[in-house]
C-alpha cells in the first residue's frame, strides 16, 4: 500500500536523524536539506538512497538536485512511488 | 630569529590507545605496566591463526556524535580524538583565527597512518558485492583516503600553512612529526599539529599480517603475546588508536606563554636498501639513521638516558635495533633505559610513531621510564646490547637536561629516529 503524505514525512525524519542527527521533530515540510537540515550534497546522496529503499520508488541522480525541501521530496515520493 | 634553525618544542598531547582514552590515562597505564592485549570475540575471529589484538580502551563513539562518526573512517575518529586533547592541553580555545593566539596561514598538520581507511575500503566492497552499486556509500573516497585524517585534523584546527600524509608503514607516524618538526624550524610554520593513527583490526590485515608470520600467535596468553626481547616472542600483537603532539616554534610557545613539555630535537632518517618486509640483521640502515640525527641536531649523547625503542616483539627486529644503538653510541648506551612500550600497547603501525612519542615525551617531562613487561627471560642477546627497562617503570636522572629517542621502523627499509630533551 502508498504511504501517505504524513507517512513520508515521519519516514523522511528518521532518515534526516540518522544522517544527519537532526531531531525527527525539526524535520517539516518547508525545512530545507541543506540550509535547515545539516544535509550536504554527500549526505543528500544518502537520503536519497534511504529514501528509494524505505518507499519503493527511484529517483534518477537528475532530478535529486530539485529536491530542495522535505516538502519537494514528499511531492517526488507520493507522485513516483511503487 | 633565523627562519631556517628555529628551536622546536612540545606544548600539547593527546592519545587514545588501548590503556586508555586520553594521554593522562594512557600514561598512567605504561607506568602500572598495564597490558591493553585481549582475545578478539568477533565472530570471524574464529576461524582465524591470530585471535589477540589490542583494541582502544575507549569507542570513538563515545566521545565524537554519530552523524559525524559515520563519515569518518575509524583511523580518522581516533586522530581528531587525539588532536582534539592535544590542541586543548596546548592552551587553544578554538579553531585558528578564532582563537587569535594563533595564524591560520601559520598553522599546519602533518596525520599519518601506515594503512589508511582500509576497515572502510573492506567494508564498503562487502556493500557493493551484497547490496549492489547503489548503496556504496558516498562518502567512501574521502573516508579511504590515507590523507583523510590528517586533512580532518587540519579542518579541526583551521590549518591553511600546509596538511600533509608521509607514509611508511610503521614510521608513518614518527615520518609524520619528524615532517612537522621540519615545517617549523625551516619557517613553513609556527604550530604544526603531528602525529599517527591507525585502525586496522578487521579480518583481512589480520589474516594477511599472520601468514606473513609477523604476529604473534600466543592466544592463550593475551596479555603476555607481546614480549619483546624476551626469548619466546613470536612476533607482534596488532594493536590501533592515535597519538597526538603539537609543535611549535620556542619562540611562538614563549611568546603566547605556553607550557613547555620538551624541546623536539630533531630526527634521523634513513633506509635498510636490504628487503622489503625483513630488518637489516646487524641495524645498518638504523645505525645511518642514529648517526644522521647526531650530524643534524646538537644532540650529546651523554644526555640521552632513554630509548622508547621500535621492539615489536619479533625475533629479528629487536636485537638488530639494540645493536645498532650499541655500535653508534659504545658505552653511552650503557646509561639509556630501553623501554619497549609496545609490549603494553601492542603495535599500532603507523600509530606507533605518534602514540610512542607521546610516551616518550611524557617519560621526560615526568622523568620516569615506563617498563618493558613479559620479558620472563631476557634474549642473551639484548642484555649484551642494551639495558632495558623491565617489570616495572624505573625513575630517570632528577637533575639536568635529559634526552631521549623515539625509534620508528617500517616495512620497506624506512628508520626514522626522533629526539626529545627536557627545557
Amino acid at each position: 500500500m502508498a504511504a501517505t503524505q504524513e507517512e513520508i514525512v515521519a519516514g523522511l525524519a528518521e532518515i534526516v536523524n540518522e544522517i544527519a542527527g537532526i531531531p525527527v521533530e525539526d524535520v517539516q515540510l518547508d525545512k530545507s536539506f541543506t540550509d535547515d537540515l545539516d544535509v550536504d550534497s554527500l549526505s543528500m546522496v544518502e537520503v536519497v538512497v534511504a529514501a528509494e529503499e524505505r518507499f519503493d520508488v527511484k529517483i534518477p541522480d537528475e532530478d535529486v538536485k530539485n529536491l530542495k525541501t522535505v516538502g519537494d521530496a514528499t511531492d517526488y515520493i507520493l507522485k513516483h512511488q511503487g | 630569529m633565523s627562519s631556517t634553525n628555529r628551536t622546536v618544542v612540545v606544548t600539547g598531547i593527546g592519545a587514545t590507545t588501548p590503556l586508555g582514552g586520553d594521554a593522562a590515562s594512557t600514561w598512567e597505564g605504561l607506568i602500572a605496566g598495564k597490558s591493553g592485549v585481549k582475545p578478539l570475540e568477533q565472530d570471524w575471529a574464529a576461524e582465524q591463526a591470530v585471535r589477540i589484538a589490542a583494541p582502544v580502551a575507549v569507542e570513538p563513539t563515545e566521545t565524537i556524535p554519530r552523524p559525524q562518526a559515520r563519515r569518518l573512517d575509524r583511523s580518522a575518529q581516533f586522530a581528531l580524538i587525539a588532536a582534539q586533547e592535544a590542541w586543548k592541553d596546548a592552551g587553544f580555545t578554538a579553531k585558528a583565527g578564532e582563537d587569535g593566539a594563533i595564524d591560520p596561514d601559520r598553522l599546519g598538520a602533518v596525520i599519518a597512518s601506515g594503512i589508511g581507511g582500509v576497515t572502510t575500503l573492506l567494508d564498503q566492497y562487502d556493500v557493493l558485492k551484497d547490496k549492489g552499486v547503489r548503496r556504496v556509500s558516498p562518502h567512501t573516497v574521502p573516508m579511504l583516503m590515507p590523507n583523510g585524517p590528517s586533512a580532518n585534523v587540519g579542518l579541526l584546527v583551521g590549518a591553511r600553512a600546509g596538511v600533509h600524509t608521509p607514509v611508511s608503514a610503521c614510521a608513518s607516524g614518527a615520518e609524520a612529526i619528524g615532517y612537522a618538526i621540519e615545517m617549523i624550524r625551516t619557517g613553513r610554520a609556527d604550530v604544526v599539529v603531528a602525529g599517527g593513527t591507525e585502525a586496522a583490526i578487521h579480518p583481512l590485515p589480520i589474516a594477511a599480517f599472520g601468514n606473513m608470520m609477523a604476529m604473534s600467535k600466543n592466544n592463550e596468553n593475551p596479555e603476555g603475546a607481546s614480549r619483546p626481547y624476551d626469548v619466546d616472542r613470536d612476533g607482534f600483537v596488532l594493536g590501533e588508536g592515535a597519538g597526538v603532539l603539537v609543535l611549535e616554534s620556542a619562540e611562538h610557545a614563549a611568546k603566547r606563554g605556553a607550557r613547555v613539555y620538551a624541546e623536539a630535537v630533531g630526527q634521523g632518517i634513513s633506509a635498510d636498501s636490504h628487503d622489503i618486509v625483513q630488518p637489516e640483521p646487524e641495524g645498518r640502515g638504523i645505525s645511518h639513521a642514529l648517526q644522521n640525527l647526531l650530524e643534524r641536531t646538537d644532540l650529546d649523547p651523554a644526555e640521552i638516558v632513554h630509548v622508547n625503542a621500535h621492539a615489536t616483539s619479533t625475533p629479528a627486529g629487536d636485537i638488530a635495533e639494540l645493536k645498532a644503538l650499541r655500535k653508534v653510541f659504545g658505552d653511552d648506551a650503557d646509561h639509556m633505559a630501553v623501554s619497549a612500550t609496545k609490549s603494553m600497547t601492542g603495535h599500532l603501525l603507523g600509530g606507533a610513531g605518534g602514540v610512542e612519542s607521546v610516551a616518550t615525551v611524557l617519560a621526560l617531562y615526568h622523568r620516569v621510564a615506563p617498563p618493558t613487561i613479559n620479558v620472563e627471560n631476557i634474549d642473551p642477546e639484548a642484555e649484551a646490547n642494551a639495558d632495558v627497562v623491565r617489570g616495572e617503570a624505573r625513575k630517570l636522572p632528577v637533575d639536568g637536561r635529559i634526552a631521549a629517542l623515539n625509534d620508528s621502523f617500517g616495512f620497506g627499509g624506512h628508520n626514522v629516529v626522533l629526539a626529545f630533551r627536557t627545557i
